[in-house]
């Protein structure tokens, strides 16, 4: 069966600006591929372990020391804007 | 009333800073106050390619957390990736812990108004801090200082089983304590390694099911948190007596107005799609090792409380007070422990006079500088009788500043008590030349005045008598004339 997927929604989560075309084009393709995933639910996997990781790693650490950090002229070197040693960017503000 | 008619369901989410060297996922130092942007490396800006790996001593400080507050302690954990954009988040997403978190099913005990309850302790899960931001006044900017992302932080959620903002205020207290005694965290809201969200909701008494709740943020005082609670539950009891709803939404806590108001924000759906951080391998949490923290975890407020009751004989409100706070609870011990004969008289110190200095001068007690053994001391003099309880008052104060030991401060100020019956006499002989009234009224019967005189040589001797052997001086004298 084929999903309806309410791209406009994901695109805006995203931060990603479609056009309407672009729009309806994705909601099918996005549509088709969960369609196509979907049929992973049809497998019993009532006796296979949940996988967490594709690795068979598990418990890497490191121990807890300092290392020497970038000094900010560097930190800040990739920045589109600055000013002392902070990154500068558009007014954010979560106020009442 | 309205209060008689709602009733309130509170939850509380702590985040709390472990106070490691470095940071939770790469070696930046976590020292608060440096220049912005100077503890930062490719890993906690997100740079492509930088790779996090999980700090050992983060994992057992949050286990001993976890242990402490009685949780289950996960056999096995991940992270998550928690998605959503703002400027102090430098990759986008933050990383987390969703459907198996750290630990779980924990409890924690509050006594409020003498009456015990247990708080259920929802999730216990590791996560990494994000960055500060300024706004600046004069131009339309923000200024982002990342020196904070990547900060190991605990969340510590619990369940919505606080009833009042007296309890909401009483768990973070009791919260505090516990991780100050697990020596996890410094716990210092002004620098932020203490933070609390609080999500409220009420509902007429007796129904079961649940009313909206609001979350309620920006609250930097335990204070704070009793008082946006109280705002709220007002607020939320208008809202309903008018015939309104209650909307599920995020309000600020606004200290100088005392009043909530809803958040504006751009982002519309919070919709944080989790989902399981490649970066890093998932964590089994072996026995030997939570066994092994177990037994290193120091005794606990609540049981120390019990031992300063029954060991050293203390009233419950007075142990109670010693035992908030790890540092006082020590100094009281190591005083108790060279000053072997009361107990209590050195509790009586601390809680009183030494805690009286702690609040005048907003110090800890170790900042005081009065050494356990100096208090010893002082108490020791009073016995002997070399000073009054009266002179030991004053001379804590000079303790204080001088931080030197009381039998010194004694020497030097000369405030040795008069223990010579010739040279106090001298002393109620001008007192009583100097007041014949009274002297007269105390011959008519007037027994009260006595106190008036004794009043008299004590300011002469400016302390430092027997005000017992005064009186009884005195009596003996007057009976002669
Ligand atoms: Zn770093």
């Amino acid at each position: 069966m084929k999903k309806n997927i309410d791209v406009d929604y994901i695109a805006n989560l995203a931060r990603i600006k479609l056009e309407k075309k672009e729009s309806s084009d994705f909601s099918s393709q996005l549509g088709d591929i969960i369609s196509f995933v979907e049929k992973l639910n049809k497998v019993d996997t009532k006796d296979t372990p949940p996988t967490t990781h594709p690795l068979p790693l598990m418990n890497v650490f490191r121990e807890d020391k300092v290392k020497e950090s970038l000094p900010a002229e560097k930190a800040l070197s990739n920045a589109p804007d600055k000013k002392y040693s902070f990154f500068k960017v558009p007014k954010v503000i979560e106020e009442a | 009333m309205r209060e008689e008619r709602y009733e309130a369901v509170m939850g509380l989410e702590v985040h709390v800073q472990l106070s490691t060297k470095s940071k939770i996922f790469c070696g930046c130092s976590t020292k608060f106050g440096a220049e912005a942007n100077t503890k930062t490396c490719p890993v906690c800006l997100g740079l492509p390619g930088a790779l996090p790996v999980l700090n050992r001593e983060v994992l057992h400080r949050a286990i001993k957390v976890g242990l402490a507050l009685d949780c289950r302690t996960a056999k096995m954990m991940k992270f998550d990736r928690k998605n959503y954009f703002y400027p102090d988040l430098p990759k986008d997403f933050q990383i987390s812990q969703y459907d198996l978190p750290l630990a779980a099913n924990g409890r924690l005990g509050i006594l409020t108004d003498g009456k015990e309850r247990t708080v259920r302790i929802k999730r216990v899960h590791l996560e990494e801090d994000a960055g500060k931001l300024i706004h600046m006044e004069d131009e339309d900017a923000s200024l982002v200082d990342f020196n904070r992302t990547g900060m190991p932080l605990l969340e510590i959620v619990s369940e919505p089983d606080i009833s009042s903002p007296e309890e909401a205020y009483d768990y973070l207290t009791q919260l505090k304590t516990i991780l100050k005694y697990l020596e996890v965290s410094d716990c210092n809201m002004e620098e932020g390694s203490l933070r609390c969200d609080a999500n409220i909701s009420i509902r007429p008494k007796g129904q079961v099911e649940l009313g909206v709740k609001t979350e309620l943020k920006n609250m930097n005082t335990f204070k704070g948190v009793k008082n946006a609670l109280q705002y709220e539950i007002k607020r939320q009891g208008e809202v309903l007596d008018e015939g309104g709803t209650i909307k599920q939404e995020t309000r600020l806590w606004d200290e100088a107005k005392g009043r909530t108001s809803p958040m504006r924000t751009k982002e519309e759906a919070f919709d944080y799609r989790y989902f399981p951080e490649p970066d890093l391998v998932p964590f089994i949490i072996d026995k030997e090792l939570v066994e092994s923290i177990r037994k290193g975890l120091p005794e606990l407020p609540r049981r120390r409380l019990e031992r300063f009751i029954e060991d050293y004989k203390l009233p419950p409100a007075a142990a109670s007070l010693l035992v908030n706070e790890k540092e006082v609870a020590d100094y009281f011990e190591d005083a108790a422990g060279i000053y072997k004969k009361d107990a209590k008289v050195v509790a009586n110190w601390i809680t009183g006079d030494i805690q009286g200095e702690l609040n005048k001068r907003s110090l800890s007690i170790k900042e005081l500088g009065i050494k356990p053994n100096d208090l010893a001391d002082m108490i020791k003099m009073i016995d002997e009788g070399s000073i009054t309880g009266k002179i030991a008052k004053g001379l804590l104060a000079d303790m204080v500043e001088t931080k030197m030991n009381p039998r010194k401060i004694v020497e030097s100020k000369g405030l040795l008590q008069i223990k010579d019956k010739g040279e106090l006499d001298k002393i109620l002989y001008e007192v009583i030349k100097a007041n014949p009234k009274p002297v007269i009224d105390y011959k008519n019967g007037k027994v009260n005045v006595l106190t008036f005189l004794v009043g008299q040589v004590m300011k002469a001797t400016k302390g430092k008598a027997n005000p017992k052997m005064v009186n009884d001086l005195l009596r003996e004298r007057m009976d002669k004339l």
